[in-house]
């Protein structure tokens, strides 16, 4: 690292984000507990999960095709959620 | 025809099956023509064992009150029926046979992506349905092929976690498959072999292979969260213990009814190959066929609850789910109108093939159809578990999956083998099958409509005419089965030589001596003219 | 590989699904489910396997540039960073079943079914993230071999990024994990 080595430290800064959004999840969690703090975990771990898509896993440098792989498990994965939940959700109804 | 070479010119004097006869040679090939076969004589071995337990059953119900089972190795028997035919024959038929076999040829290519990684899913396939045998030879399992909770996890005394251990390293196999497949049609297409001049069976695989990749871990979570609780006594799916047995049917099915898309998509691609071939004509709306695939394949993840509308499932839920249901018969309406088309005004000729083909068509027809009645949500209530349902999906998976398959194995069969069969006899069993499984199933549509539910091994002495008619079709439906076992291996050794192209067919497969050399193709063919490029006779 | 990766997120999906049903029919339950793990320790193994995806990320760089020293080092710190992670989660373990807080065990008295129910979807989700780090530091012995008899190099380096995105994939998993896990708040 003594040469000056811009992809490492591109890197770095991303690690430093993500180190930065991890101390913002554990924080949250130790402020008086509201209806925000779940949102706030689930927003920072998605972050997280960009940032490491798109620099860690070369996405923002790959072809369109990848990317559409790559959103295809996660798309699923919404469509396994959203309709078992519309089930759950109105379950509780009654005529 | 005249602007390309003809490349199949200089024959090879060595083909795949020469390349060694050792029983070694076969086991460590990393060849996808040995691989496809290999998977044939393995997932018949399956189709036999599930077959005879079906015959046990038709036998056991040809008579009211019958004692050749008892109530309990009847459960056994409709399990074993149900995985070994689901997991074990339909879901590698024809993507693993087939699409091993033409895949890469019908784009031109020398082998799949990872031939090893191919001969791997072979080998897991294997050892799943090891296991699978053993949980069947060491008693069996009685809770149907759906493994509902929480009688598999808490009640059954069958060998639930062996099945399901089995069936969930099967189910690597089929992601490997499914992987290589996607990674060979992206990266492996013949130059100049864009994406609109695949035949339909490598769109139908492609999709297939898509559903295969995204489907089935969620399945693999599921046996396994089912085989913790039998294992540990935790209630994730025991009302008892906090649990919900319908989340367990969620997930299930949440893979299981792609998995329908699995057997059905593939015998849809080898049905524009047979109808185009044999009318001398260019598959009708060929880019519609094409997205009417993907969209078969994409909304089969979207109705998966229409399975559990007389579960507690939420109703709202259910309305959606039954909305949603009737939203795939739109694109599957599409490929049997254009298939139609495609024979309207063709110089049609009546081989084998076509013969299945044709029977593709009715059954599968009548199978949507029906469909169409359990999709909603009133009639279904009266329908639900009944012979209808039973009926309603082996329209679909025999009279469409296993047609198709039959169909395109004789289709393919001079290619794989080199070697023509007795076209008479092969048409002549191609009849038997269509009317033993008309004869088998038909009156099962109107048990269920009369009320007799799925799943018992007696009934009352009312449904006896009906019931006796089926099992005579089953009779008459094993024969139809035994005959293309018998002269199809027969031909293998003993048929007259088939030539290149028997059928004067397009595709790049045609383009290779039969059986094709090793690497299957002498020089990478080049593509210049849009598939199905026929001209009428 | 990208495809591989489409169908873990599927796999560990079906659990998420699990989770996401019964943390919204028993909060009260998951939240107690939740205090009695270690938030220092998921913290902590957060913390290091976002630091194991650095240094393989790192590695990654420094292959694609032909440093084989600095390669090395990397994919070293990789696996060791996994193998603490292991550890810690171990201790965790370790711990639970001490308390008898263990699916197949019998629960202490006062714990709830649902809050058993968080256990046993705790030592799932954990236990299969956990295989798959294993399976990451077996993969990375041989990518560690593969380097050293030549058969990877800058330029056919394919293997090291396929596992890159495989462990990052893992890492994500952990991510999401740590706070529907470890942070759950007290519901009103």
């Amino acid at each position: 690292m003594i040469t000056a080595n811009k992809a490492a430290l591109a890197i770095l800064r991303i690690y430093l984000m993500l180190l930065a959004l991890l101390f913002a999840t554990a924080a949250a969690y130790r402020l008086p507990p509201g209806w925000y703090s779940t949102p706030i975990s689930m927003a920072a771990a998605t972050a997280k999960l960009l940032l490491i898509f798109y620099f860690y896993m070369h996405l923002g440098r790959q072809k369109p095709l990848v990317r559409v792989f790559a959103a295809a498990g996660f798309v699923w994965l919404a469509i396994l959620l959203v309709l078992t939940a519309t089930d759950y959700m109105t379950r509780g109804c009654s005529f | 025809m005249n602007d390309e070479p003809d490349i199949a010119a200089p024959a090879p004097s060595r083909t795949y099956l020469d390349e060694g006869t050792s029983l070694r040679s076969w086991l460590l090939t990393t060849d996808h023509k040995r691989i496809g076969l290999l998977y044939m004589g393995t997932i018949t071995i399956f189709f036999v064992l599930g077959a005879t337990a079906a015959a046990l059953m038709r036998l056991q119900l040809a008579f009211p009150t019958a004692d050749l089972v008892t109530s309990d190795s009847y459960n056994r028997l409709f399990t074993l029926h149900g995985v070994v035919m689901v997991w074990f024959f339909l879901i590698p038929s024809i993507p693993a046979v087939l699409g091993n076999f033409i895949l890469p040829m019908a784009i031109g290519a020398r082998d799949v992506a990872f031939p090893r990684l191919n001969l791997a899913s072979w080998y897991i396939f294997v050892g799943g349905g090891l296991i699978a045998l053993y949980a069947i030879a060491v008693g069996g399992v009685d809770t149907g092929w759906t493994f509902y909770t929480p009688y598999s996890s808490t009640y059954s005394n069958g060998n639930v976690m062996l099945m399901a251990a089995g069936i969930f390293v099967a189910g690597f196999s089929s992601i490997a498959t499914g992987l290589n497949f996607i990674v060979t049609v992206h990266k492996l297409r013949a130059p100049r072999l864009s994406w609109f001049r695949l035949p339909l069976f490598v769109w139908a695989i492609y999709a297939t292979s898509v559903i295969l990749v995204l489907a089935t871990p969620v399945l693999a979570m599921t046996l396994l969260l089912m085989a913790l609780e039998r294992g540990f006594g935790i209630g994730i799916f025991d009302p008892r213990l906090g649990g919900d047995p319908l989340l367990f049917q969620h997930l299930f099915w949440f893979y299981s009814h792609p998995a329908v898309y699995i057997m059905i998509l593939p015998g849809m691609g080898v049905m524009s190959e047979i109808v185009s071939a044999f009318s001398r004509k260019t598959v009708f709306g060929y880019k519609v066929m094409a997205f009417s695939i993907l969209s078969i394949a994409g909304l089969g993840f979207l109705v998966w609850g229409h399975h559990m509308f007389v579960s507690s499932q939420s109703v709202y839920a259910g309305a959606v789910f039954s909305l949603l249901s009737f939203l795939v018969s739109v694109p599957s309406a599409i490929k049997v109108f254009n298939w139609i088309a495609t024979m309207h005004r063709g110089s049609i000729t009546l081989s084998t093939p076509m013969l299945y083909a044709l029977g593709f068509l009715a059954l599968f027809t009548i199978g949507g159809l029906t469909g169409i009645f359990l999709a909603t949500l009133a009639v279904d209530v009266h329908l639900h578990d009944t012979y209808f349902v039973i009926a309603h999906f082996h329209y679909i998976m025999v009279g469409g999956g296993v047609m198709a398959y039959m169909g395109g194995l004789h289709y393919w069969w001079p290619k794989i083998s080199g070697r023509m069969y007795p076209e008479r006899l092969a048409s002549f069993a191609a009849v038997v099958i269509f009317a033993g499984f008309n004869l088998t199933f038909f009156p099962q549509f109107l048990l269920g409509y009369l009320g007799m539910p799925r799943r018992y091994w007696i009934y009352p002495a009312q449904f006896q005419t009906l019931n006796a008619v089926s099992s005579a079709g089953a009779v008459v439906l094993a024969v139809g089965y035994l005959l293309p076992l018998g002269y199809l291996s027969w031909s293998f050794f003993w048929g007259r030589q088939a030539g290149a192209n028997p059928w004067g067919a397009t595709g790049l497969e045609w383009k290779t001596p039969s059986p094709p050399p090793v690497d299957n193709f002498a020089v990478t063919p080049v593509v210049n003219r849009p598939p199905y490029d026929y001209e009428p006779l | 590989m990208w495809t591989f990766i489409a169908t873990e997120v599927l796999f560990f999906g079906g659990l998420f699904l699990a989770y996401f049903i019964y943390r919204m029919s028993y909060p009260e339950a998951f939240y107690n489910g939740s205090r009695d793990l270690s938030f220092w320790k998921g913290t902590l193994n957060t913390a290091v396997l976002l630091t194991s995806s650095l240094a393989l990320a790192l590695a990654d760089a420094f292959m694609e540039q032909g440093r084989r020293r600095p390669f090395r080092i990397c994919l070293l710190a990789t696996a060791v960073l996994g193998a603490v992670f292991l550890a810690v989660k171990f201790s965790e373990y370790r711990e639970m079943y001490e308390r008898h807080l263990v699916p197949g065990m019998d629960f202490p008295p006062g714990v709830a079914p649902a809050t058993q129910l968080f256990v046993f979807l705790y030592f799932v989700m954990t236990g299969v993230h956990a295989l798959h780090m294993l399976i990451g530091i077996g993969v990375m012995v041989w990518l560690g071999r593969l380097e050293f008899r030549g058969d990877i190099a800058a330029g056919r380096h394919a293997p090291v990024q396929m596992f890159g995105l495989y462990w990052h994939f893992v890492d994500c998993v952990w991510v999401f994990l740590y706070p529907i896990l470890y942070l759950i708040p007290h519901a009103r």
